[in-house]
């Protein structure tokens, strides 16, 4: 199955990933839905719920990505990120301010939509926006799939 | 020939080149929907930029709409049908 789905995950952008495939995107989902659910679907509001899984969402989708990507390492960061939380491990890596103090609006606009994308050159700016896009469609079709065939279940009995 | 003069002030340790540049663009450019940008090959990197933006916006309207949608079918629906289900159809 792995071996089948692995040309999806070649891109032009960069090695493929195998942990990126589409079986093993929609499990890791799967798994985390499974989790959101039992932790009191009685108990909890509806929007508390959909907020817990677009979080699950986009932190498969990151952790599918791999740490290689800035956007996917930028969003589990904020994910993860719990508020209260004051230990804080120093950084090895040097961070740094945003090179161009709002140019072009366009790519400001981009760099606040792209996770991580403040702090990068221009290029890496490009790079990261598409790999981004490329991964955020695939988690929006794989949730439309999930979505239709709960609905058709629904529908059956 | 010469780097545009923003571009090369993030350069850092190598120069920036337009044709890297214009190469990345193309890449972005493939990544967006035909229908957004036409089967133009030669669009402004203005507008691919606008249409990456609103396209990013788009998909992000779509996680929350579907996120939505799921939270209220998990509560009708037993998971583990569920789950069997979309383990079928991918595997289709």
């Amino acid at each position: 199955m792995y071996r089948r789905s692995f040309k999806d995950t070649k891109s032009s952008l960069g090695s493929p990933n195998p942990n990126f495939s589409k079986p093993m995107v929609a499990l890791r989902f799967l798994r985390a839905l499974s989790l959101v659910r039992c932790s009191g679907p009685g108990a909890r509001s509806p929007s508390y719920r959909a907020r817990g899984i677009r979080r699950a969402a986009y932190a498969c989708m990151a952790a599918s990505a791999g740490p290689r990507r800035a956007w996917s390492r930028a969003l589990l960061r904020k994910i993860r990120r719990r508020p209260g939380r004051g230990l804080r491990r120093p950084r090895a890596v040097i961070r740094r301010r945003r090179p161009v103090g709002g140019g072009d609006p366009l790519e400001v606009a981009l760099r606040r939509l792209v996770p991580g994308g403040g702090c990068m050159e221009y290029c890496r700016l490009l790079e990261e926006a598409a790999d981004y896009v490329k991964c955020l469609a695939m988690q929006v079709r794989l949730m439309q799939t999930i979505v239709d065939s709960a609905s058709h279940v629904n529908s059956i009995d | 020939m010469s780097a545009r003069r923003s571009r090369s002030r993030q350069a850092g340790a190598g120069r920036i080149t337009d044709e890297q540049i214009d190469d990345l663009m193309s890449k972005l450019q493939a990544i967006l929907p035909e229908a957004r940008l036409g089967r133009n090959d030669r669009v402004s990197a203005a507008k691919v930029l606008q249409e990456a933006c609103s396209y990013i916006r788009s998909l992000h309207r779509e996680m929350d709409d579907l996120s939505e949608r799921l939270s209220e079918l998990l509560s009708t629906t037993e998971m583990s049908s569920a789950q069997a289900a979309v383990v079928r159809s991918l595997l289709m």
